[in-house]
């Protein structure tokens, strides 16, 4: 099986270790990973937005970078959204005919990081060790779009020495939502406290989620709280082997 | 709070609300809205997540229920003309109005023809949104309203914040403060020793309204569905207040959207399972009241059916937006909804809040077809795109999908104008540039790295006086500074060095 890794624009420049966690991971459980490094961005921001003409160029670059893989795994819930839901409907808006072929040929076959390892690697125990108290936030993309489940749980249950912890409202939205925290910065930052508020109550010591866009909103309200809440993504504890550093 | 009768001083309307951010920075400030609203939309969410549950048969319910509203607007005149033709064979009379202004003065017309200087009113969002209230006394014609939470809505002289329950916004204690300092102004007063029991205020409502209930010669409603096969008009309510209205006047105009319809009976079978439980949470309405024209000696003796356009029509021109024409006035979705529990209903500027106002209000307006004013263009960024709302609708409206549709249009009609968009659609296409390209990313993440470094401090960046959007995200919540070697550069210097 030919693996690409999909990293995200985001966590590319943002969350550089994210990556480097899911190729940890895949090589541990014996499988190689490739970055293709034509890829960039997969044009959520833009679509979400409104600009959907300045989306087609990212869906054609996208599948270019991508052409030929069996798997293209990625560590965001809402990037592979954007792939598997919306790259069709940019390539019609678009009139293009060969990038419809396109989109229906690569899009298929991008997975979120648990639906890989769950549903193509059937595994759930990936051999992790990470000795902390976890609550997790299942992202609104990853749950009402990609419908990814309790997979994320599964993988945290089988962690040796994690607690997971109940994140009470967890499927309330963090209030990020791409431009919506800038646009609408009062009630974005309404909504991730609230979220905090919860997860404070918990005494967790790390938050955990398939997306750090949302844990970007809500790492960046804990830290100018000076919480010592850590924001952590799935694939950082997947792949940790011992206490967090 | 003004001490005037109702009826006397201009009324408020929404003209005016400011652009969503704007508005919501507003409604957030107002701490015990903020309670009063979470305390409501929970409580209903929990309940309808329950009613909703003894349904096995849920998601086929949702998907008949589309299906039907999907065939009424794909053969719209034919079904119209059916239902006038029925209603005006059983006795009724039937007027089309293009715009509110066309409807206000129909109904205006007949209230005057029957020498009435008042109406009672049924909980009706048609009439809101064509502000026929205001139009009436524009005309010396009073319209109480009977539902309780519009009479507390209306002698508070305050604006609705929610479909359903329009004065979600108030607790007891300010009920009591209005019904004790307003309600003798428009009719019987209330008691001076009225508490803040839920009862006691019941009571003084429903004796305050009886008066009224009797007196009326015209009452005015909105309809919930009729039925094209049969010209019936339906009513579902919880209260009584519109069996009273609908059975004791003489003359009943009903203002109906034109996508109340249905087309035969037996589509009720799914709209009445659908509608109460996503709603109120019931399995079944207390009060279902259906007249079909007039009965000689029965009710009132004559009806009037006014068919609304006000920018239906223009709703069909959006192949993605025209699913919200099969909304039946819910509200699920402002339950669900994490935007609108925070700021309420009056932020969106409309007799339509929440998810399905943000959808509705600017196609109404004609977003499809012209550009829109700045409060419009707003709405339908009032969403964080979590997709409750689809969730929970029960005639699976995308409203996600339909919030992208028109944001797309937004773009495409305000995209450079400044005053809306400040930097945004410049910083897009630079986006769009660079990551269209590879090697111009490289150059940017290496620049953003460097940058990182220099306002970074261990890994965050805080406070920055930044102006416009990127200042907004600064205001409460830092930042982690961009890597100081993105992964793609950490993948290239690991591949040279062979590992793998
Ligand atoms: S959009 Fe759907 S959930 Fe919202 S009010 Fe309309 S029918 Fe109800």
């Amino acid at each position: 099986m030919k693996i690409a890794l999909f990293i995200t624009c985001f966590n590319d420049l943002l969350y550089p270790d994210v990556g480097k966690a899911v190729v940890r991971l895949l090589n541990r459980l014996g499988h190689e990973v490739e970055f293709p490094e034509d890829q960039t961005c997969c044009g959520q921001i833009h679509f979400n937005t409104g600009y959907r003409d300045e989306c087609v160029p990212l869906v054609r670059s996208f599948d270019q970078a991508f052409d030929g893989f069996d798997a293209i795994v990625s560590p965001s819930a809402s990037c592979a959204t954007m792939v598997r839901h919306h790259h069709e409907t940019v390539a019609r808006h678009s009139g293009d005919a060969s990038l419809v072929a396109s989109v229906a040929e690569v899009s298929p076959r991008v997975y979120e990081l648990s639906e890989f390892l769950v549903d193509v690697l059937g595994v759930t125990d990936v051999g992790a060790v990470f000795p902390h108290s976890v609550a997790f936030h299942p992202t609104c993309h990853s749950l009402r779009l990609l419908a990814i489940g309790d997979r994320p749980r599964r993988l945290l249950e089988a962690v040796s020495g994690l607690e997971l912890v109940e994140l009470p409202g967890a499927t309330e939205c963090c209030g990020f939502g791409g431009t919506f925290a800038v646009k609408n910065a009062d009630t974005s930052v309404a909504m991730g406290e609230d979220k905090i508020g919860a997860l404070i109550g918990t005494g967790a010591e790390v938050l955990a989620s398939a997306d750090t866009s949302c844990l970007m909103h809500l790492g960046g309200l804990l830290s100018r709280q000076r919480s010592m809440v850590r924001v952590m993504h799935l694939a950082e504890i997947l792949a940790s082997t011992g206490p967090a550093r | 709070m003004s001490g005037s009768p109702a009826g006397r001083e201009p009324l408020p309307t929404f003209a005016g609300t400011p652009p969503f951010p704007e508005a919501a920075r507003t409604a957030l400030a107002d701490e015990q809205l903020r309670r009063n609203l979470r305390h409501a939309t929970t409580t209903i969410r929990t309940k309808r997540g329950r009613a909703v549950a003894e349904r096995p048969d849920w998601e086929a319910l949702r998907l008949a229920g589309a299906a039907i509203k999907d065939d009424v607007i794909a053969r719209w005149p034919e079904l119209l003309t059916q239902l006038e033709a029925n209603v005006t064979a059983a006795g009724g009379i039937v007027h089309w109005a293009r715009d509110g202004a066309e409807a206000n003065a129909i109904v205006a017309g007949i209230v005057r023809a029957a020498g009435a200087t008042e109406v009672v009113k049924v909980k009706s969002m048609t009439t809101q949104e064509i502000e026929l209230n205001e139009a009436l006394a524009r005309e010396g014609i009073e319209a109480w309203e009977t539902d309780l939470a519009e009479l507390i809505v209306q002698l508070g002289r305050d604006l609705p914040s929610h479909i359903l329950v329009p004065a979600i916004h108030r607790n007891r204690d300010e009920i009591r403060d209005i019904f004790r300092a307003e309600m003798g102004a428009a009719g019987r007063p209330a008691p001076a020793d009225l508490s803040n029991e839920p009862r006691e205020l019941a009571e003084a409502a429903r004796l305050h309204l009886r008066e009224k209930f009797l007196r009326a010669k015209v009452a005015i409603s909105g309809a919930n569905f009729a039925i094209a096969e049969t010209g019936t008009v339906m009513v579902v309510e919880s209260e009584g207040n519109g069996r009273m209205c609908l059975t004791l006047p003489e003359t009943l105009v009903t203002v109906m959207g034109i996508e109340k319809l249905l087309p035969t009976w037996r589509d009720l079978e799914v709209f009445l399972q659908l509608l109460p439980r996503s709603s109120t949470a019931e399995r079944m309405n207390p009060y279902t009241s259906m007249w079909t024209g007039v009965t000689p000696g029965d009710g009132p003796q004559a009806f009037h059916l006014v068919l609304l356009d006000n920018g239906r029509t223009d709703v069909l021109l959006d192949e993605v937006g025209r699913q919200a024409l099969r909304c039946i006035k819910c509200s699920a979705c402002l339950n669900v909804c994490p935007v609108y529990e925070r700021v309420g209903g009056r932020a969106y500027g409309s007799p339509y809040p929440g998810p399905i106002g943000a959808i509705l209000t600017p196609q109404l307006r004609g977003i499809a077809r012209h550009p829109v004013d700045e409060q419009t263009a707003s709405l339908p960024y009032a969403s964080s795109l979590c997709g409750a709302c689809f969730e929970v609708c029960p005639v699976r409206i995308d409203i996600p999908e339909v919030l992208i549709q028109l944001r797309t249009q937004v773009v495409r009609q305000h995209g450079w104008r400044a005053r809306t968009f400040g930097e945004e659609p410049v910083a897009m296409r630079a986006l769009s540039t660079a990551f269209a390209n590879p090697g111009r990313l490289d150059l940017a993440e290496r620049v953003a790295g460097g940058a990182g470094r220099v306002v970074g401090r261990r890994g965050r960046i805080g406070r920055l006086p930044l102006p416009g959007l990127l200042g907004a995200w600064f205001r409460r919540r830092d930042l982690p500074a961009p890597a100081r070697t993105s992964f793609r550069r950490w993948w290239r210097s690991r591949s040279s060095r062979g590992e793998s």
